[in-house]
């Protein structure tokens, strides 16, 4: 069998990893790769590339040896009159596919998390800086397991009485209402949500609610209702300690410093 | 009249010194007496405050990082008597000495720039900080005239009192440290103005237990101290007028001081490195000899070496100065990782994979000098590999909603992707770079090895363990990257990170010694060819030197930043007209103006050395053929 040359096998592994990436992992294996992702993996494999070939002189001259080749030699007149037309085609095809109108906006510009006050309220009244504070039923967890399992029972409550319609009866960012909504509401099943929160800055997020949100990094358009005008303040502390024990992830904290 | 060309060119030359005194005229018009700000002609004071900083910054960096390995290098040649080491170690103070003046004048640019635009800031930041601030001319006189001593006696301190020059260079470097430290102090205290209860001084415990008591009438003497442990975060002024109360040192040692401290000294060492290699890679490329490009070769893969050394704990060290300040205060973590300043650290983790992909494929080139290299390219495209992987896994965002159409969003089903939202999360990219750093040492490893063959008997059972201690430190490493996505974060961050650097340290150490003993007798085959690289592999160092300054100008509007609108975190807010937070393209373009300008200095400064050496040369050769000339009369 014929040895591929260098510069198809360039050429393979560019196209394969564009396939692998469109429709192995954002097909088969997950849901769709947002384009600018991909481009900027596949910016990546071409620097790679690069660098294989170009880190020798012997390999740059191996890949570029069939370019040349097509450019220049009788025998190669077949493939420079099929890339003359494949190149504007191929061109064409991409300014058609950047100026072709289509109902596609763009996503939010919104920041991943909003940036949390300095001091943590309720009410207008000041609970603590949003460092210090900690949930008051916490210990409970050690101290008393009975409280805290009866904690973690009206948190259970009110979550399935306020919360699951948006965040779905697992947590999980499903709820029957959430199709609707965009930005989705949070899916605390996943392993980037509480654990990199402490207790506060949920309490924050669930007492101000999206209208509580800071003014930078908007626009939040987040639906979350204000919930400091509907729930006391342990019964948003018991939220929070159901949502911890119903997923098994642990909220921040921290530990000694240097 | 006939107007000539040499008074249209005066003529309009005075038009537009004019026109340039009338921009800045607003400037002289404001209130001066009793001002809080002053504002800059033209750019504004924070931008003017920013450049000089930073331009401050970036030649300080140079240095004070360059003299560190210099004195190395120096002992290296006095130990090993090679005198090309000294001479090594002597070229890169010169280029330092080049350095020095424009350091010296860009911190007076920037101290009156504070002065004139900050005077409120600056006048609380003296009060606090004054005697430290004297302490500073008392070390910069010490590094100055240290550093005249150690340069401008070098070729006189030869021979028997090589170890007094070494001596100097030592001085040299405890001098430079001190004086980094002390405006370390400064500025981290602007960050964080607070400390741990447990170093706290007696006089601040007691003004603080008194504020409590006062703000807290639940409280009693015997109760104020509930839940206050060594490490509870106490701030260093008064929480209600604003007033400092701590002492000196407890502002000099606030909670952010020695992270920077330590994260600074060892980015000082590699962007020192970087620099010194990018100025011997122009020398590279303009030498007409072939001694010269064996030597600057040589300066070249030295320079890319230091600055490897550097590079390689910098991630872990950049990783606990964060640590640091999520640990200070959460909103600064989650504003600095999870909010305002988080597509930095996508731009951040795309410089640093530059710096590594770039690093390695200098140590590739350079093993095409090297005869019996040839064994170990087969390796490359497999470490190529890798090393992009882990690269696109540091660079993957966690939350694509900034970056994705609306249909996109919709059809990952919220703005993470399921699957690759995990590489945004810091456990999978902690797993990458480590994976990063030992596939880089795998590279240098095999650039050791190259064109040597081990005499030891013991060697294939050497080899085998090497690839061993390899694949189960990668193992291991990976392992500990999946544990870290089901731990509580604490365990993660204080746990698992610092076990997976400890492996990728450890491995660095066991194999680098047990490679040592292996090729102690080495048989030698091919002997460097220094002088034969490529060109390409010249420009990479320029770019691994040009990514290095826009990095550290990136990293500094972040650390900068991360205060928000205050000047003293939580203390004094910032009440001017730039008290917001520069959008991220606004700082990229603020720091590419900051790097052009370092560049054109350092380019100017290293041009004068050449052009010196040049008059140097060409005196030398005139007098040599004056000589001949007597001579054949």
């Amino acid at each position: 069998m014929k040895k591929l040359s260098l510069f198809t096998i360039c050429l393979i592994i560019l196209v394969g990893s564009w396939v692998f990436l469109r429709f192995v992992v954002g097909g088969i294996i997950s849901v769709p790769i947002p384009g600018s992702v991909i481009a900027m993996y596949m910016g990546l494999i071409i620097i790679a590339i690069l660098v294989h070939i170009s880190v020798e002189d012997s390999l740059f001259q191996e890949f570029r040896r069939p370019i040349l080749e097509t450019l220049v030699e009788d025998k190669r007149r077949n493939h420079r009159r099929v890339l003359v037309v494949l190149i504007p085609l191929l061109l064409l095809g991409y300014t058609y596919s950047i100026i072709a109108q289509r109902a596609n906006p763009p996503g939010s510009p919104r920041d991943a998390h909003p940036s949390p006050p300095l001091e943590l309220t309720y009410k207008d009244e000041v609970i603590g800086t949003m460092q210090d504070v900690v949930n008051p039923f916490r210990h409970y967890e050690k101290d008393d397991p009975e409280a805290f399992s009866a904690h973690v029972e009206n948190g259970k409550r009110v979550y399935h009485q306020n919360c699951f319609y948006c965040h779905g009866d697992h947590l999980d960012g499903q709820g029957h209402f959430a199709p609707y909504l965009q930005p989705l509401p949070a899916n605390f099943q996943d392993p980037g949500i509480i654990p990199n929160f402490q207790e506060s800055f949920f309490f924050w997020r669930i007492a101000k609610g999206g209208p509580g949100l800071p003014a930078a990094g908007t626009p939040w358009d987040s639906a979350m209702p204000i919930w400091e005008n509907t729930l006391t303040q342990d019964e948003i502390w018991d939220v929070i300690l159901f949502l911890s024990h119903y997923t098994g992830y642990q909220f921040r904290t921290f530990g000694e410093a240097h | 009249m006939k107007i000539t060309k040499k008074r249209l060119y005066l003529i309009l030359g005075c038009v537009l010194v004019f026109y340039a005194v009338l921009t800045v005229a607003p400037a002289f018009a404001q209130d001066v007496t009793d001002a809080e700000y002053r504002t800059f002609p033209l750019i504004g004071s924070r931008t003017a405050a920013w450049i000089a900083s930073q331009l401050h910054l970036l030649f300080g960096s140079f240095i004070l990082g360059v003299p560190m390995f210099a004195v190395i290098i120096e002992f290296i040649g006095w130990k090993t008597k090679d005198e090309r080491y000294d001479r090594m170690a002597q070229e890169f103070i010169k280029l330092c000495m080049g350095a020095f003046s424009t350091t010296a004048l860009l911190g007076g640019v920037l101290v009156f720039i504070l002065i004139w635009c900050y005077p409120k800031v600056m006048s609380k930041l003296s009060g606090i900080f004054g005697p430290t601030m004297i302490f500073y001319v008392f070390l910069f006189f010490g590094e100055t005239f240290t550093l005249y001593l150690y340069s401008y006696g070098w070729d006189k301190m030869q021979g028997r009192h090589k170890g007094w020059h070494l001596f100097l260079g030592v001085l040299l470097n405890v001098f430079g440290t001190a004086i980094m430290f002390v405006s370390n102090a400064w500025l981290s205290y602007q960050t964080s103005p607070a400390t741990q209860h447990g170093i706290l001084s007696e006089m601040r415990k007691k003004s603080w237990m008194e504020e409590r008591l006062a703000a807290d009438p639940s409280l009693t003497p015997e109760t104020v101290m509930e839940g206050v442990t060594d490490h509870t975060m106490i701030p260093l002024h008064n929480e209600t007028t604003g007033e400092f109360m701590g002492t000196l040192w407890d502002a000099v040692n606030n909670f952010t001081w020695m992270p920077i401290n330590i994260h600074r000294l060892v980015g000082n060492i590699a962007f020192g490195g970087s620099i010194v290699a990018a100025y011997a890679a122009f020398r590279f490329l303009v030498a007409k000899t072939k001694e010269d490009k064996a030597h600057y070769d040589w300066m070249g893969y030295t320079g890319n070496f230091i600055a490897l050394c550097g590079l390689i704990p910098l991630p872990f060290l950049g990783y606990w100065l964060g640590r640091e300040i999520y640990m200070f205060n959460n909103t600064m973590g989650i504003n600095m990782m999870g909010s305002l300043f988080s597509w930095l650290f996508i731009i951040q983790a795309v410089m640093i994979g530059v710096l590594f992909i770039g690093a390695n494929y200098y140590l590739w080139s350079g093993m095409g000098r090297i005869d019996g290299a040839e064994i170990y390219a087969r390796y490359r495209p497999y470490m190529i590999t890798v090393i992009v992987i882990c690269v696109a896994i540091w660079m993957t965002p966690r939350t694509l909603s900034k970056i994705s159409t609306a249909s996109e969003l919709s059809a990952m089903g919220g703005a993470n992707h399921p699957h690759l939202g995990l590489f945004g999360l810091m456990t999978a990219k902690n797993t990458a770079v480590n994976i990063i750093i030992l596939t880089t040492f795998l590279s240098f490893l095999f650039y050791r090895r190259s064109g040597k063959t081990p005499t030891a008997s013991w060697g294939k059972v050497g080899n085998i363990a090497i690839s061993s201690i390899f694949f189960f430190a990668t193992v291991s490493i990976v392992v500990i990257g999946i544990v870290g996505f089901t731990v509580p974060t604490d365990l993660r961050v204080n746990t698992l990170t610092p076990y997976q650097v400890l492996i990728a340290l450890a491995v660095m150490a066991v194999v680098t010694v047990v490679d040592i003993f292996m090729y102690r007798k080495a048989t030698t085959s091919g002997t460097i060819k220094w002088g034969e690289m490529t060109d390409r592999s010249q420009y990479v160092l320029i770019l691994i030197a040009i990514t290095f300054t826009s990095l550290m100008g990136l990293m500094g509007y972040a650390r900068s930043g991360l205060r928000e609108a205050w000047h003293i975190f939580g203390v004094m807010q910032d009440t001017s007209v730039d008290a917001y937070t520069p959008l991220l393209s606004n700082a990229v373009n603020i720091v590419a103006i900051i790097m052009v300008v370092f560049f054109a200095l350092v380019g100017f400064i290293f041009w004068l050395g050449l052009w010196g050496e040049k008059k140097k040369q060409a005196s030398a050769a005139t007098i040599e053929a004056a000589v001949t000339a007597e001579g054949d009369d």
